[in-house]
C-alpha cells in the first residue's frame, strides 16, 4: 500500500490568536513495504504529519492519496483507511483501559466488525509478535512494567492487522534496554510481515541502525528527504535545526580530518567498527 | 467541541482592564451582575449596555471571542424565554390554542434574555482578562476577613487555582486518548445513547488513571517543594491597589449613582409614555 502526500498545509486554530502554521506544503511518496524514519526537534510538525495520514486530522489544503485514492473524497470510509494504516500514539501505555491485556489487544479488531475467532487469533498473534505470551493475557494493563505496557498498546495496533504501521516516537521515556527492544521488534515485523512502517522519532541514533529512509522535518517542511548516510552527510545543517547525527558520523569526520581515509557512509557503530579495521589493514 | 467553553479562558491583551488588580474586577462583577437584577427597566439597561460596550472596547478582546460563551447557555435561554413568554399571567396580546402571550410576558422574557446574555458576557469579560492564578489570587485577598469565621480561604483558592490550571490538560488530554482510541477504531459519535454511553468507557478510563496520575505527581511535588498550606506562606506579586484600581472602584460607585438616578427618572420610560 502506498502513500502519496501532495502540497500538505495545516493551520492550527485557524481564525484565532493561537493560529500557527505547523505544515507547509509537504509532498512526499512512501512505497510499500519501506522503513522509513520521520525525524525532527519537538514542534517540527512530524507528529501533526503523520496524525493525517490516518484521517485524524484533515489537512487545510492539499491531498493524501492511498493506493491512488483521495482519503479526502466524498464517501471515503475513515474505518477502512484507520484499520489499514495503523498509528500508535506517543505514551500509547496510557490509551489501555480493559481489565485484562488480551480483551485490550481485542478493542480494535472488535471494532472492525469481525467474527470471534478471527478477533482471538489476532490478538494472539499481536501479542506473540511483541513478546507477551500467554501468561500475560489475564494480567490486568495496570500492573505491566512501562516497557510491557508499551508492547502491549503495541500489540492492540497490531491486532488489526494494518499495512502501514506509523509509530509516534516508540521509544519515549524507555530506558536503553526498553528501547532496543522495541526497535528490534520493530525491524523483525519488518522483515517478516514486509509492512510499511514510518517511524517517529527525534533521535537519529534510534533510527540510523534500523530504516531505509530518513525524512527529517524542521518548522513543518520537509528538511532532506535521503539514505540515511545521505541525511547524516549535512551533519553541520541538522545540528543548526536541533539535530545531531549519530556520534559514529563525528568519529568518522573526526577520522577524516585527521588524514585517516575512513569511509564517510557509515551509519551505525558495526559498520564504523569495519571500516576503521579495513583502514587500519591497508596502512 | 469542548473548545466553545469561553469560561476560564484567558485572552492575552494589553489594556488597562487586563492590569486591573483582580479584586477590583471580581467586585466590579459582582457588583454588575446584581445590578443587572436591581435595575430592571428600559433605560437602566440601555446605561448596562453602554456600560458593557465601553468595557469590551477598552478590554481589547475580540467581541466574537466573548459571543463563544453564549452558544454555552443557548438552551437554557431559549427555555427560560419560553416559559415566561407563555406562563406570565397578565394582559393577552396574542392567543394560539391554548397557549397565550401576554404582555407582561414579553416583557418578562425581554428582561430575562437580556439579563442572561449580559451574565454571561460580563463575567466572560473578567475570566477573559484575568489569568487563573490571578482570580483566585484576588479571592484569596479579598475574603481574607473570613478566616474568622473558620473558613480555609486559603486551602479553598488553592483547589481552585489547581482546578482551573488543570482544565486545559485534561481537555489536552480527553483529546489525545480520542484520538488514540479512534485509530484504534473506536466510535464516539454514531449509535444510539447506551451505545455511546458504552463507547465512553475506552476515553474515561484513561482519562481518570491519568487524572489521578497527574494528582499524584503535582501533590509530590508540592511537598517536594515545601508546601504546608497557607500559614506563613508569602507571594511571588503581592496584590497592591494602584491609582488605576481605586479610579476603577470610583467608576464604580459612580456606575451605580448613574443607574439609581436613571431608575427614578426612567427618561425612555416617560418618553414612550410606558408604566415603570
Amino acid at each position: 500500500m502506498s502513500i502519496q502526500i501532495e502540497h500538505l498545509q495545516y493551520v492550527y486554530g485557524a481564525g484565532t490568536v493561537f493560529e500557527k502554521q505547523a505544515l507547509r506544503d509537504i509532498s512526499l511518496t512512501i512505497p510499500d513495504g519501506q522503513f522509513v524514519g520521520i525525524i525532527g526537534h519537538t514542534g517540527s510538525g512530524k507528529s501533526t504529519l503523520v496524525q493525517h495520514l490516518n484521517g485524524l486530522l484533515r489537512a487545510s489544503s492539499g491531498d493524501i492519496l492511498v493506493d491512488g485514492e483521495s482519503i479526502y473524497q466524498e464517501g471515503y470510509s475513515m474505518k477502512k483507511l484507520r484499520s489499514s494504516v495503523g498509528l500508535v500514539f506517543q505514551y500509547p501505555e496510557y490509551q489501555l483501559f480493559e481489565t485484562d491485556v488480551f480483551t485490550d489487544v481485542c478493542f480494535g479488531p472488535k471494532n472492525l466488525g469481525l467474527p470471534k475467532e478471527e478477533i482471538e487469533a489476532r490478538a494472539r498473534q499481536a501479542m506473540n509478535a511483541v513478546g507477551l505470551d500467554e501468561s500475560y493475557d489475564k494480567v490486568s494493563p495496570f500492573e505491566l512494567s512501562g516497557g510491557q505496557k508499551r508492547r502491549a498498546a503495541i500489540a492492540g495496533i497490531l491486532a488489526m492487522k494494518p499495512k502501514v504501521l506509523i509509530l509516534d516516537e516508540p521509544t519515549a521515556g524507555l530506558d536503553p534496554k526498553g528501547r532496543d527492544d522495541i526497535l528490534d521488534m520493530l525491524a523483525d515485523l519488518h522483515r517478516e510481515s514486509g509492512i510499511t512502517i514510518l517511524l517517529v522519532s527525534h533521535s537519529m541514533e534510534d533510527v540510523a541502525k534500523y530504516v531505509d529512509r530518513i525524512i527529517v522535518m524542521s518548522k513543518g517542511s520537509v528538511l532532506y528527504d535521503d539514505r540515511p548516510a545521505g541525511v547524516f552527510a549535512h551533519w553541520q545543517e541538522l545540528e543548526k535545526v536541533g539535530l545531531a547525527a549519530p556520534q559514529v558520523t563525528y568519529i568518522m569526520h573526526e577520522l577524516e580530518t585527521r588524514g585517516w581515509p575512513a569511509a564517510r557512509d557509515v551509519t551505525t557503530v558495526e559498520e564504523a567498527k569495519d571500516a576503521i579495521l579495513n583502514a587500519l589493514h591497508r596502512k | 467541541m469542548l473548545k466553545d467553553i469561553t469560561l476560564g479562558q484567558y485572552y492575552p491583551a494589553d489594556s488597562v482592564i487586563h492590569k486591573l488588580d483582580p479584586r477590583v474586577k471580581l467586585v466590579w462583577t459582582m457588583l454588575f451582575i446584581i445590578s443587572l437584577f436591581v435595575f430592571g427597566s428600559i433605560s437602566c439597561y440601555i446605561v448596562v449596555t453602554l456600560v458593557l460596550i465601553g468595557l469590551i472596547r477598552v478590554s481589547k478582546v475580540p467581541l466574537k471571542f466573548m459571543m463563544k460563551g453564549l452558544r454555552a447557555i443557548f438552551m437554557l435561554m431559549l427555555i427560560t424565554v419560553i416559559f415566561n413568554l407563555f406562563l406570565t399571567p397578565g394582559t393577552p396580546v396574542v392567543q394560539i390554542w391554548k397557549l397565550t402571550i401576554t404582555k407582561e410576558g414579553i416583557r418578562t422574557a425581554a428582561f430575562m434574555a437580556i439579563r442572561l446574555v449580559y451574565l454571561i458576557v460580563g463575567s466572560s469579560l473578567m475570566t477573559l482578562t484575568t489569568t487563573p492564578n490571578d482570580l483566585t489570587d484576588g479571592m484569596e485577598k479579598g475574603l481574607r476577613f473570613l478566616k474568622v469565621f473558620r473558613v480555609p480561604v486559603h486551602e479553598i483558592a488553592m483547589m481552585m487555582s489547581i482546578a482551573l490550571r488543570f482544565i486545559p490538560i485534561l481537555m489536552e488530554e480527553t483529546d489525545k486518548i480520542m484520538k488514540a482510541q479512534m485509530a484504534r477504531g473506536a466510535d464516539f459519535e454514531s449509535g444510539g445513547l447506551i451505545k455511546k454511553a458504552k463507547g465512553l468507557v475506552p476515553l474515561l478510563v484513561p482519562l481518570f488513571v491519568s487524572a489521578f496520575r497527574r494528582a499524584n505527581d503535582l501533590a509530590m511535588a508540592m511537598e517536594a517543594r515545601g508546601y504546608h498550606g497557607g500559614e506563613g506562606r508569602t507571594k511571588l506579586r503581592p496584590l497592591h491597589y494602584e491609582s488605576r484600581d481605586r479610579a476603577a472602584y470610583l467608576l464604580m460607585l459612580v456606575y451605580i449613582a448613574v443607574l439609581i438616578l436613571v431608575r427614578i427618572a426612567a427618561p425612555v420610560e416617560r418618553l414612550l409614555g410606558i408604566a415603570f
